[in-house]
């Protein structure tokens, strides 16, 4: 497969895949039981998952990692498994998608804050993420995708973490802003604009948001991001804000909905595009239409 | 400029170390310790709590200004409790089971310890029952739950049931919050109030406790 840095220089846009915890739980997840012992535990569910966004027609497909950081591992005492889980994460991914797309390796923020605000060292998050990735890396992702992220300073960490492990594998990064009267900011503090200059430092290939946000918020986002940066960026939103009807949670927004507003996206410039919570292969197959309906006029 | 506004001032700017010298200062100068804890750290913290409810400041500041609060409860708790000065309520809070998000949860913790309120927190993780022993053991007035995950909002309601089964309804008020909740939620598992930010939790907490003393 040709790296997929290239192809973006190609102005080619790629459908990304969906949300997996909700997947999982359907599938026999306890809630409050950590989703990436199913690695481990449960790795034929987890090929299947796989097979589902790649039969929805996701060109990436995201590993089962998001808390597999020893930070976050070490709250269910599997923080010695940090290299296992990470591996089989990406085994499972492999056999369900061979060399047909690409895979990325999901990374969420440890949860933890840094000094002085928190209690916890750089050196501690930057080295919990390294161990991470260099497991993703040698188990042979295309891709390391660094998410969810809200502060600025872990991201970067986490990104040179990345970097450090390997220069060729490429780098995602993506934040997650809150939309407030006074612009978009991350829970933490760090605009749209301060986003970019630090990530792009930082060395990341490819930059955007994902998560907190449906797909009609993140437009503006995506806007932003193109102003600020000449690098590919990545959306991938919420199927809306989660609603509560006695008891059950949804989410508004329809797979045509989503495909609708994607093609806003890809007026804006965006490269990569594809689903966060609440999100399911039928959303991913919508917007993958919708991209190859686009490409097919151009 | 007065001693009680530099407390303040330096509380805002989260500055620990010059917030814990001159609560001492304001000690040795025999100004009382409820008017320290009034005029000067909760004068702070409001500033604070109102700043960040309008994203002029951020969680990082937030933190630093409650590390610096502690600093001077640190120097005054001693002698609040000796003048015999309760607490204005009790509030125990706690991230519900299955659930390991506590960022949230740690910030209105801040906000209401800031305006005075004692607070036991339980961290994250919290099984009903442990929401409901701690509340009668330590006669607190308030229960605030907190979740981040679609799965875990809904064993909000076990705490809310529990103490119906038990008659503590009227005694205890439940206050909820985190991400995937609303107001709808709220009213549909029988909370007290649904609290949309840390500002508004030490808002919702001040009427129930208020209400509760009305009866």
């Amino acid at each position: 497969m040709k790296p997929i840095l290239e192809r973006l220089k190609n102005d080619e846009v790629f459908v990304s895949d969906g949300a997996i915890g909700t997947l999982l739980l359907e599938r026999g997840l306890n809630e409050g039981e950590p989703p990436e012992a199913f690695n481990i535990s449960h790795p034929e569910i987890i090929e299947e998952i796989a097979h589902l966004y790649l039969e929805a027609g996701a060109d990436i497909i995201q590993t089962n990692t998001f808390g597999a950081s020893p930070l976050k591992l070490s709250h269910y005492s599997l923080q010695d498994r940090t290299e296992e889980i990470n591996r089989k994460a990406v085994q499972c991914v492999r056999n369900a998608v061979k060399d047909s797309v690409y895979i990325s390796a999901s990374c969420g923020p440890t949860n933890r804050l840094l000094k002085p605000y928190g209690d916890i060292d750089p050196e501690d998050i930057y080295e919990a993420f390294e161990r991470q990735i260099r497991a993703q890396i040698e188990a042979g992702v295309d891709i390391v995708c660094i998410e969810t992220m809200t502060d600025l300073k872990e991201t970067i960490l986490a990104v040179k973490a990345a970097k450090t492990v390997s220069t060729k594998i490429p780098v995602i990064a993506t934040m997650t802003f809150e939309n407030t009267k006074r612009g978009f900011y991350t829970i933490m503090g760090t605009n749209i604009e301060k986003a970019v200059e630090g990530l792009e430092l930082a060395g990341a290939d490819i930059i955007g948001s994902n998560c907190g946000n449906g797909i009609e918020i993140m437009i503006k986002i995506a806007k932003f991001f193109k102003k600020y940066t000449n690098l590919p960026v990545i959306i991938q939103s919420n199927a809306g804000i989660p609603e509560v009807h006695y008891g059950k949670i949804t989410y508004p927004d329809t797979p045509d909905f989503m495909a609708e507003k994607a093609k806003e996206l890809i007026a804006s410039g965006v490269s990569i595009i594809g689903g966060c919570c609440g999100t399911t292969p039928e959303h991913i197959k919508a917007i993958r239409k919708l991209v190859d309906s686009l490409m097919f006029t151009i | 400029m007065d001693i009680l506004n530099k407390i303040s001032e330096y509380l805002q700017d989260g500055n620990i170390e010059m917030v814990s010298e001159l609560t001492k200062q304001a000690i040795k100068e025999k100004i009382p310790p409820k008017e320290i804890l009034d005029n000067g750290l909760i004068d702070g913290m409001n500033v604070i709590g109102e700043k960040f409810k309008i994203h002029e400041i951020f969680i990082p500041d937030v933190l630093l200004a409650a590390k610096s609060m502690y600093a001077g409860m640190n120097e005054l708790k001693p002698l609040l409790i000796k003048a015999g000065i309760p607490a204005i309520g009790k509030i125990v809070i706690g991230t519900i089971q299955g659930d390991l998000h506590d960022i949230g949860k740690n910030l209105v913790a801040i906000m209401l310890k800031g305006a005075g309120f004692e607070v036991i927190d339980l961290g994250n993780n919290v099984p009903p029952e442990k929401f409901i022993e701690t509340a009668k053991r330590e006669n607190a007035d308030v229960i605030g739950m907190s979740a981040l995950l679609t799965t875990t909002m809904t064993a909000m309601k076990k705490v809310i049931d529990l103490l119906k089964e038990q008659g503590l309804s009227n005694k205890i008020k439940v206050i909820i919050g985190g991400a995937p909740t609303s107001e709808e939620f709220a009213r549909q598992i029988g909370a007290d109030a649904y609290c949309y930010d840390a500002a508004s939790a030490v808002e919702s907490v001040k009427v129930l406790i208020a209400n509760k003393f009305k009866r």
